[in-house]
């Protein structure tokens, strides 16, 4: 096994105390409800998004991140609205976290002419250019690359925007990783780098395609300070993102955050979990980061039991409008097919 | 009106259109102090700085990529390649980023990139750093490819690409950046996708772009000798393509050679074909089409062999004499 690393200590400390890691980090109770309502809110639109596939409403695949709606809230709070997103294809939390319009969202998922993408992308593709949300990636980690150029483009502009760019494990092996990093590095580019690692890429599991994990040490190895965080700890993950934008924004360079997390379901739709036991999927959702982050905010008496149930009707309708909206808006023109080609 | 060489015509376009647009700017591997490999962006730097001079280090994944984010956040990126070889370690920003970013993202990403791309053989370079490899991206809906054959037309091409809202892939043929022609003082553009009548002739139409327009033109100077009268067309952008002018030429003439350096199987030459067998100009053939390309082979080393790999001014003499006397 060489050196490889099978654990590694968290570079976070777990969060206990709801109300004392708040009042550390600046945060209000209406932020902890955001973030708690974020989560709900992306597990039920995944929830209805899988319910409407299996009514045969959904035409293309999809990729759910149902047991890491954590480090979407998290990094969504941390982010302005003013720093660019490059997200990837299990990234629908990260929209809904950076205030999407859950209804376009659904249209989307649906083909609809009212969707993000005018029915042209589909779940994997979902973008909001002018809300500076540059799209979403079917080509695993293709957006590390790109991220660079719009960190140049922020500085030949000189704003105090960032890139966030948001890749997987698996996406961490690919040679990209390390063009993308060592060029933000030698720039010091404003690229906020967020490693999603949720154990498997498609049925990889990380460990054994991967030399040396956690993959903060190959960002360390090219000059980016890079941490490995729990990605189920909703205030670890905003402590740690919300200091990574403001180490980019410093004119510091590129940051490295590695949240550990769990994709509870499986790849897409096609896949029967066939390379993983039930014992360790039921042993991650005993560590389901709603449940979690409810818990702490039950014991802080940030929230009662009447506000979560509130929370969950809100949720539920949300998305019931988002499902209406969806279903009652126009396909595409077929006559508009070759539209968009070229501007 | 001035002589100038491809390569300064090149520059010149650059330089110019960053002096005009603070957008624009420039991104490659050894572009800076050593001025490119082919000397074209020498001097950008100590005029524009590093601020706009992106000296990369040698990851043209990343360097594709790149032009690709900065230009839909609204800049600019005029990204060289040392060798259009070494597209083929960029093709993801190519295929599935630059060209798909505005139509799957629903028409609301805008792409403005320049991706320039020295090709072609003749230099000794053998496989890996002489290929013309242009048809891979005519294939590609919402790429842009332009390939000129004269300094004129490199800057006002240039200059179009650049302004251009679409990703537009630039090729530059090695041989030529030592080419001279005239080129006037002060702006001026020439639209992509308008092709241009190299040669006005009657017996034969050629369409043919890059060092291969001087080649034939070579070589209509000598048939015309014979009495045989070349015409050539030279599209100067393969995306989009001109195909009225081509198909008109042939309406004119009644005969097509089509000849490239790319490798004839699946070359750009069956492209050209095909569109005037389905336009009005299949009823005015009085030949069948024909096309000199590249073997198909990769570009050797030796020198008798790289030359024997694509055409030469005596093959496309060789190729006008048959399809003329009908001796195909």
């Amino acid at each position: 096994m060489g050196t490889k690393k099978i654990r590694a200590e968290y570079d976070n400390e777990e969060t206990t105390d709801v109300f004392q890691k708040a009042e550390a980090l600046g945060l209000s109770k209406p932020d902890l409800v955001w973030m708690y309502e974020v989560m709900v809110e992306t597990r039920h639109f995944e929830e209805m998004a899988t319910t409407l596939y299996g009514l045969g409403k959904v035409h293309g695949t999809m990729h759910l991140s149902i047991g890491q709606e954590a480090v979407a809230a998290g990094t969504g709070l941390a982010r302005k609205a003013s720093d660019y997103l490059l997200n990837h294809h299990r990234g629908h939390g990260h929209f809904i976290a950076s205030g999407a319009d859950v209804n376009k969202m659904m249209a989307e998922f649906l083909g609809k002419d009212t969707g993000f993408c005018r029915g042209r992308g589909g779940s994997m593709h979902i973008a909001d250019v002018s809300a500076n949300i540059l799209g979403a990636q079917g080509i695993v980690g293709a957006q590390m690359g790109i991220a660079p150029g719009v960190g140049m483009a922020i500085k030949m502009k000189k704003t105090d925007q960032i890139a966030l760019v948001i890749f997987g494990d698996g996406a961490a092996n690919r040679g990209v990783f390390q063009e993308s990093l060592n060029m933000s590095s030698i720039w010091d580019l404003p690229v906020v780098y967020l490693c999603e690692n949720n154990h498997y890429g498609m049925s990889a599991e990380v460990e054994r395609v991967s030399g040396k994990v956690p993959f903060r040490d190959r960002a360390e190895a090219l000059g980016v300070p890079g941490y490995f965080i729990d990605g189920n700890d909703v205030l670890a993950v905003y402590e740690f993102m919300k200091n990574a934008f403001d180490h980019a924004r410093s004119g510091a360079g590129p940051v490295f955050v590695e949240t550990e997390t769990y994709r509870i379901l499986g790849h897409s739709k096609s896949d029967r979990n066939l390379y993983r036991s039930k014992e360790e999927i039921n042993n991650w959702k005993e560590k389901d980061p709603i449940q979690r982050f409810k818990k702490l905010l039950l014991e802080g008496d940030v929230i009662t039991e009447d506000q979560i149930e509130d929370i969950e009707k809100k949720m539920t309708k949300v998305i019931d409008d988002a499902v209406t909206f969806a279903e009652n808006s126009p396909e595409p023109n077929i006559e508009d097919v070759t539209e968009y080609v070229y501007a | 009106m001035p002589e100038i060489t491809l390569r300064q015509a090149i520059h010149d376009a650059i330089i110019e259109e960053m002096r005009r647009d603070s957008t624009v700017f420039i991104m490659g591997e050894d572009i800076g102090a050593y001025g490119g490999a082919f000397g074209v962006t020498a001097g950008i730097l100590e005029e524009f700085g590093t601020e706009r001079v992106w000296e990369t280090p040698i990851s043209e994944e990343t360097i594709v990529d790149s032009a690709v984010g900065a230009a839909m956040v609204g800049m600019r990126p005029v990204a060289e390649l040392m060798f259009m070889d070494f597209m083929g370690v960029a093709m993801d920003p190519l295929i599935n980023q630059a060209a798909k970013a505005r139509y799957m993202f629903g028409g609301k990403a805008t792409i403005p990139m320049v991706l320039r791309m020295p090709n072609g053989s003749g230099t000794g370079a053998a496989a890996q750093h002489s290929q013309s490899l242009e048809t891979i991206l005519m294939h590609i809906p919402g790429l842009k490819v332009v390939a000129p054959s004269t300094p004129y037309d490199a800057k006002g091409l240039l200059l179009s690409a650049i302004r251009d809202p679409n990703p537009v892939c630039f090729l530059e043929h090695k041989l030529l950046y030592k080419s001279k022609g005239e080129v006037p003082d002060g702006e001026y553009t020439i639209p992509l996708g308008v092709a241009d009548v190299k040669r006005e002739g009657t017996d034969l139409t050629i369409v043919t772009s890059e060092i291969m327009v001087h080649k034939s033109l070579s070589a209509a100077e000598e048939v015309i000798k014979e009495g045989i009268s070349v015409e050539i067309i030279d599209p100067r952008t393969l995306q989009p393509l001109d195909v009225d002018t081509i198909t008109q030429s042939v309406m004119k003439t009644g005969r097509l050679l089509v000849v490239h350096e790319a490798v004839k199987t699946a070359g750009w030459a069956g492209e050209i074909m095909a569109s005037v067998s389905e336009s009005p100009a299949w009823d005015y053939l009085d030949a069948p089409m024909r096309r000199l390309a590249g073997l198909d082979v990769p570009i050797p080393y030796n020198r008798l062999l790289e030359r024997a790999s694509v055409p030469q001014e005596e093959d496309i003499i060789r190729e006008i004499r048959a399809i003329v006397n009908n001796q195909y």
